[in-house]
């Protein structure tokens, strides 16, 4: 029933990599998962409305991927996306400004906890329909590779997504038009209430892409060094020409499916074993063990995290709605659209 | 298209068919030796999955023309259409917009039955996001896809299967008509008729006839479903005082009824008559072509129905 561990995926085997790099992945990674804490509390208290899926216990995905990446490369991934959003550097006032449905929010209020997007940082969303991000995904690389550059687009998505159409359509021909981009299943080990193995008799998603000859393999998704260590190797045989690469990330979220979903579908053992991997507990724990930084260190992270949390949320609390005649706004580039009143 | 390929290197085609059979009803023909297999792109038969990828590459930066064989072939792929080409500048504030255009038949051909039959201007002309045109006149086609082509807005695009061998005058120059504008083909007093797509061939041999008998038909071509150009049409009916809607979508909903609506709330002080619609049965289309016959408006319908509201007999 617990599928997550019969395989946990391929674990680091570089031993160490540069104080900054520990320090930046578990700066990004308290972050998410502060960030994530208060948004449950904010819902909780009713300022954050709608469908809102949290990111708490799969942050070492989203530090281990930037660090791998360029800021070129562009990065489109479901609806679990705040974790994703922060890392490609939208900044926490924007986002909890957008969970609140600010004006001042990364888009103005207009897409809320599933939709953020930046152009500037070559994030494009946030999206809403499972497995819907794939085929997008595929095209922003038809795009990259049509003018010539190289970058690669990273293509997310969870476990339940690995079952659309859409994936084996995308990925078929993604792999016929060598094209660069990098998928990344984020497995969680639930699509919603339904474990992996319930979905499939393939229970380990990786295997999806020999169907298409794409290079494929799984890795462990509760350290950033496994994670960086695996895209860095994936997105250079990306970046190269060589066509697609499908990385399963194994996972785990602490908290249900959304935040109404009590998760009564799994056992409290099997969420307290994952959480003896917290990826940032035991990020901080080899910090300090390994002695790659000090505790006073490590608690200068933690007091500007809480500052900038904090500082998020007064933010958000205190910038206005959008005026409800911006209604109309975005919804055609043409500016005089005629819309029916 | 041809001319907006060699205007712009961002713009390409892709669908099933197009390149190397030079198009499942040689729309495309002699593009793959022009443009080179770069830019005009066979797929596998994966709607869902083009239609996709066209909308992540128009996110970021190209102009791509996604050709459907049929429109019926892109219901599997509505949730591109529908849920991220519409939406994209949307929900993203207008960080990303979603310069493309989906074009394909759409309508019955023949006895061609059920699932390949179907219309689809008035379900796509239901979400915002999305632009609607659907023209068979050959002079007006080359401008729309010009339009729609260089339209930042996603486009989809109403051929029609029976038509594709229609001729007409095409100028070589460069010319664009607008979307959203309809065409008056016709100048009348009487009556109003007023249809799109393939249509409006029985709509015209309807206002011949009607002729004979000295009832002028002004005579419209909506060419542009959504937006609609509701100026044309309440001016035509302020001075015939009579519309006639003939749709080959179902009547449910259907591009009909919005007129419908639209003349009464803008010119309801100037009928003289009721609005009547001509639609295609609210059934299924099936093979027979007793039975094709029977589902479709035709030109004695639409002679009888403008009689009805001239009153005469």
């Amino acid at each position: 029933m617990v599928q997550n561990t019969k395989s946990k995926g391929k674990r680091s085997k570089k031993p160490t990599y540069t104080k900054e790099t520990y320090l930046e992945w578990y700066e990004m990674m308290l972050r998410i998962r502060r960030f994530e804490e208060r948004t449950l509390m904010m819902y909780g208290q009713q300022k954050i409305r709608g469908f809102c899926h949290v990111y708490i216990g799969q942050e070492a995905i989203a530090a281990g991927m930037i660090s791998a990446i360029r800021p070129a490369d562009a990065v489109v991934t479901a609806y679990r996306q705040h974790g994703i959003g922060l890392a490609r550097g939208i900044n926490a006032n924007e986002a909890m400004a957008e969970l609140y449905g600010k004006a001042t929010g990364v888009v103005r209020g207009k897409g809320g906890s599933m939709h953020f997007f930046s152009r500037e940082k070559r994030f494009f969303g946030g999206n809403g329909i499972v497995g819907a991000q794939i085929p997008i995904g595929t095209g922003i690389a038809f795009a990259e590779k049509y003018k010539g550059t190289d970058n690669i687009c990273v293509t997310m998505f969870g476990d339940g997504a690995a079952r659309q159409g859409a994936l084996f359509e995308a990925f078929n021909m993604a792999m016929t038009w060598t094209l660069p981009v990098l998928y990344i299943c984020e497995n969680n080990g639930y699509a919603m209430g339904t474990s992996v193995d319930r979905t499939s008799n393939v229970t380990d998603i990786y295997k999806i892409g020999s169907a298409f000859d794409m290079p494929s393999e799984a890795v462990d998704g509760m350290s950033p060094e496994s994670v960086h260590e695996a895209l860095e190797r994936a997105s250079e045989h990306v970046r190269s020409g060589k066509g697609p690469y499908f990385l399963e990330i194994k996972t785990y979220r602490y908290k249900g499916h959304s935040v109404s979903d009590p998760a009564k579908y799994r056992t409290k053992d099997e969420l307290e074993e994952y959480k003896g991997m917290d990826p940032v507990k035991t990020t901080e724990k080899k910090i300090i063990d390994g002695k790659i930084a000090t505790a006073e260190e490590i608690k200068a992270i933690k007091d500007k995290i809480k500052v900038e949390i904090d500082e998020a949320i007064k933010f958000a609390e205190s910038s206005p709605y959008p005026d409800p005649a911006d209604l109309f706004d975005n919804n055609y580039v043409q500016k005089d659209y005629p819309f029916l009143q | 298209m041809s001319e907006e390929m060699r205007r712009d290197e961002n713009v390409f085609l892709m669908g099933e068919e197009v390149a190397e059979y030079n198009g499942a009803y040689k729309v495309s023909k002699g593009m793959l030796d022009e443009f080179g297999a770069k830019r005009v792109i066979d797929t596998p038969i994966s709607e869902l999955g083009f239609a996709g990828i066209g909308v992540g590459a128009a996110m970021n930066g190209l102009r791509p023309i996604v050709e459907f064989m049929t429109w019926n072939f892109a219901v599997l792929a509505f949730d591109q259409i529908v849920n991220n080409a519409a939406k994209t500048n949307s929900q993203s504030a207008g960080e990303f917009f979603c310069p493309i255009v989906f074009r394909g038949p759409s309508g019955s051909a023949g006895q061609l039955a059920q699932q390949h039959s179907q219309t689809f201007e008035s379900w796509m002309a239901n979400v915002p996001g999305l632009k609607v045109v659907s023209c068979i006149d050959p002079y007006d086609s080359k401008g729309l896809i010009k339009a729609a082509i260089r339209d930042n807005d996603p486009v989809c695009m109403m051929e029609a299967e029976v038509m594709y061998g229609h001729t007409g005058e095409v100028p070589e120059e460069e010319y664009l008509v607008p979307i959203g504008k309809a065409a008056v083909r016709r100048e009348g007093t009487d009556v109003t008729l007023v249809s799109f797509n393939k249509l409006m061939i029985p709509l015209q041999q309807a206002a011949d006839e009607l002729a004979k008998e000295n009832i002028s038909a002004e005579v419209i071509d909506l060419r542009t479903i959504r937006p609609l150009d509701h100026e044309t049409l309440i001016r035509s009916v302020q001075k015939t005082n009579r519309i006639i809607v003939v749709d080959e979508s179902w009547p449910f909903a259907g591009v009909s009824a919005e007129i419908a609506y639209v003349i009464q709330k803008h010119a309801f002080d100037y009928l003289d008559a009721p609005v009547i619609r001509l639609n295609a049965a609210d059934t299924s289309l099936p093979y027979a072509p007793t039975l094709v016959e029977a589902y479709l408006p035709n030109v004695e319908q639409i002679v009888k129905a403008a009689k009805e509201v001239m009153y005469v007999k």
